[in-house]
């Protein structure tokens, strides 16, 4: 795809996000809509090697969820890749569907992990990046997303220290930093920085990139591949909530869809998500139609 | 006793052999290593106290160490799982289980996910160490947990042949292990199978469900007791699944039950045991166990006694149930 059809991608993926959100009644937005640049580079980009309609073809890559609630923009990105079908999405946090609140592996085909509880993703993706390793598998790599406020967990820490000690080259850990948790800022709820030397201190290549840029995200993809003897760690700089303004950098908007609850100068309740998808079609008039 | 059993001939005679449980799990380790290449080995710093060293050394391409990290511990092993290996973990059961409950439950058994959990150190057997050291709640722990099997072996023997047949199931499962050296009550025929109890003793006036090295308590208590009370032992080292056939089927005849077991009774063998007849055959059920409480510094003998676990107690036990019974 080129870089222009990449942004539309992204763009239809924002706007099934708020769809299916606000469909589900309940769940995370702000991380959906700003990893969705980075998913869709994942899965779009020629970065990662998957069959659709084959997910456990032995020579796929793997693509570990650490913090599982942003999983509207994977479930999104799945179904356009071919997963499943487009009409399942409806079916997000329902009773008895494949796409439970947070994911879990044994329900969806696709899925390489359960997850949800923040801090334990980097320590599966490294086992498997260890196992893979074992079997001479070379060119099968593994790529873990995670979130900035789950390297508050101390079991982050104790995989980026085995993944560094162990040179865990075929793995690629990818860190939304959107600055923002639950109760408020990373900064402010427990400090982070200087996050790039922290994993450099643990032997990590570090690249650091704007989130919304995919000559920037797949770049880094790229340059990871070529990086032996140590795993890599892509900081991604993205903004919550991207590509609607109400949202964008509120933290208010981390764990609930629109139209749940009235912010301070953000639209009321019942046209919350009109007005998001109005303005995300338009990207703030800097695309004009999906069709251009 | 039981024949079929093929116990030791040694049985209550002093010189009993006496080696330490979590040998066995070393040895069918490296045993299930040998047969199959896809069993790996994973140790948080306790690679020799968890018998786990013998492996290492033969297969050092299989073996992993994690250092001082009990929750990646697990968690690697999950993503080990995920691309088709096999791995045993160990560490003491107070930090695995005890430290990393949340990672077992999503990343192994919500995901479904081929981990054998050993915890070794467990009870209040560890002695000297004292509290922190003395896992008395790890039963509890595992046993709730969905898709997880449970095994508490008597003997080294029984440890080698849980470990085999670990190795062999793809499920995730929790084996528990004690530190100290206890005595050797199977034979290397004596039957063994997940989810199978095994009648030591058969007997018609009570029936004593025990796990793990207690189980030679129970079996001396119920020797003590030739003449005064028909004691029907079972080893019941498959906590779950429990075998709830052989364990009814024994209260059913006896009419009264006593669970002997080196952990908290609530929630452990003793829970199991009374949950399980609660719902098929109510009778009066006691629990030798520990309650509610922690364990302390002590040599074994010392700690057994003050915790009322060994083969005394055990009998005391037997007689006030039979009594209650009978009121």
């Amino acid at each position: 795809m080129t870089t222009k059809q990449l942004e539309l991608t992204a763009n239809e993926i924002r706007q099934t996000i708020i769809k299916m959100l606000v469909e589900a009644g309940s769940g995370h937005t702000a991380g959906p809509l700003g990893m969705a640049d980075v998913f869709t580079a994942l899965f779009f980009g020629g970065v990662l090697n998957y069959r659709a309609k084959e997910p456990n073809w032995e020579e796929r890559d793997r693509l570990v969820l650490s913090n599982g609630h942003i999983n509207p923009v994977l479930y999104v990105t799945m179904s356009k890749a071919g997963y499943f079908a487009h009409k399942e999405l409806a079916t997000l946090r329902k009773f008895n569907t494949r796409l439970q609140g947070h994911p879990e592996r044994t329900r969806l085909p696709g899925l390489e992990t359960t997850s949800g509880p923040l801090g334990s993703g980097i320590s599966q993706a490294s086992g498997m990046a260890y196992g893979l390793r074992m079997d001479g598998k070379k060119l099968q790599r593994v790529y873990c997303l995670c979130s900035d406020g789950e390297l508050q967990e101390g079991n982050s820490w104790e995989a980026i220290m085995f993944a560094g000690k162990n040179k865990l080259s075929n793995l690629t850990v990818i860190v939304d930093r959107n600055n923002i948790q639950i109760d408020g800022n990373t900064e402010d709820v427990m400090p982070l920085e200087p996050l790039a030397m922290k994993w450099q201190a643990f032997n990590w290549h570090v690249i650091e990139v704007d989130g919304h840029n995919f000559d920037e995200i797949i770049g880094a993809c790229n340059q990871a591949k070529a990086i032996f003897e140590k795993p890599t760690c892509i900081i991604a700089h993205t903004i919550p909530g991207k590509g609607v303004d109400f949202m964008e950098y509120d933290f208010r908007w981390h764990g609930i869809p629109p139209d749940k609850q009235d912010i301070p100068g953000d639209p009321p309740k019942a046209v919350q998500d009109r007005v998001a998808l109005d303005r995300l079609r338009t990207l703030n008039g800097r695309i004009r139609s999906e069709h251009e | 006793m039981n024949k079929s059993q093929h116990l030791s001939n040694k049985l209550f005679r002093d010189d009993i052999e006496m080696l330490p449980i979590r040998k066995g799990f070393g040895d069918g380790l490296l045993e299930a290593g040998k047969k199959d290449s896809e069993i790996v080995a994973l140790s948080a710093d306790l690679v020799e106290s968890t018998q786990m060293q013998a492996f290492a050394l033969k297969y050092p391409d299989r073996y992993i160490e994690i250092g001082v990290a009990e929750q990646n511990l697990v968690t690697v092993a999950s993503g080990l799982a995920a691309v088709g290996k096999r791995p045993f973990v160990t560490s003491y059961a107070g930090f695995s289980p005890g430290r990393n409950w949340e990672q077992i439950r999503t990343t192994i058994c919500l995901n479904n996910r081929n981990v054998k959990i050993v915890g070794s150190h467990a009870g209040v057997s560890v002695g000297p160490d004292g509290a922190t050291h003395q896992m008395l709640e790890d039963i509890a722990l595992m046993r709730v947990l969905p898709n997880m099997v449970v095994v508490v072996p008597t003997d080294v023997h029984e440890a080698q042949k849980a470990t085999l047949a670990l190795a062999k199931i793809q499920k995730p499962a929790y084996l528990r292990l004690a530190r100290e050296k206890t005595a050797v009550i199977t034979t290397e025929k004596s039957p063994f199978e997940i989810g199978k109890a095994q009648i030591l003793q058969s007997g018609s006036d009570i029936t004593v469900v025990a796990c793990g090295p207690l189980v030679y308590e129970a079996l001396k208590a119920a020797h003590t007791l030739t003449g005064k009370a028909s004691v029907e032992v079972i080893n019941s080292s498959s906590i779950k699944p429990l075998d709830e056939q052989t364990i009814t089927k024994s209260a059913h005849k006896t009419g009264c039950v006593v669970t002997v077991e080196e952990a908290q009774a609530a929630g452990g063998l003793g829970g199991a045991v009374a949950e399980l007849l609660a719902r098929t055959y109510p009778v009066p059920v006691s629990r030798v166990g520990v309650h509610d409480r922690f364990g302390q510094s002590g040599e074994v003998q010392q700690l057994w006694q003050e915790y009322q676990l060994d083969a005394p107690a055990i009998s005391a036990a037997i007689l006030a149930t039979i009594e209650g019974k009978q009121k």
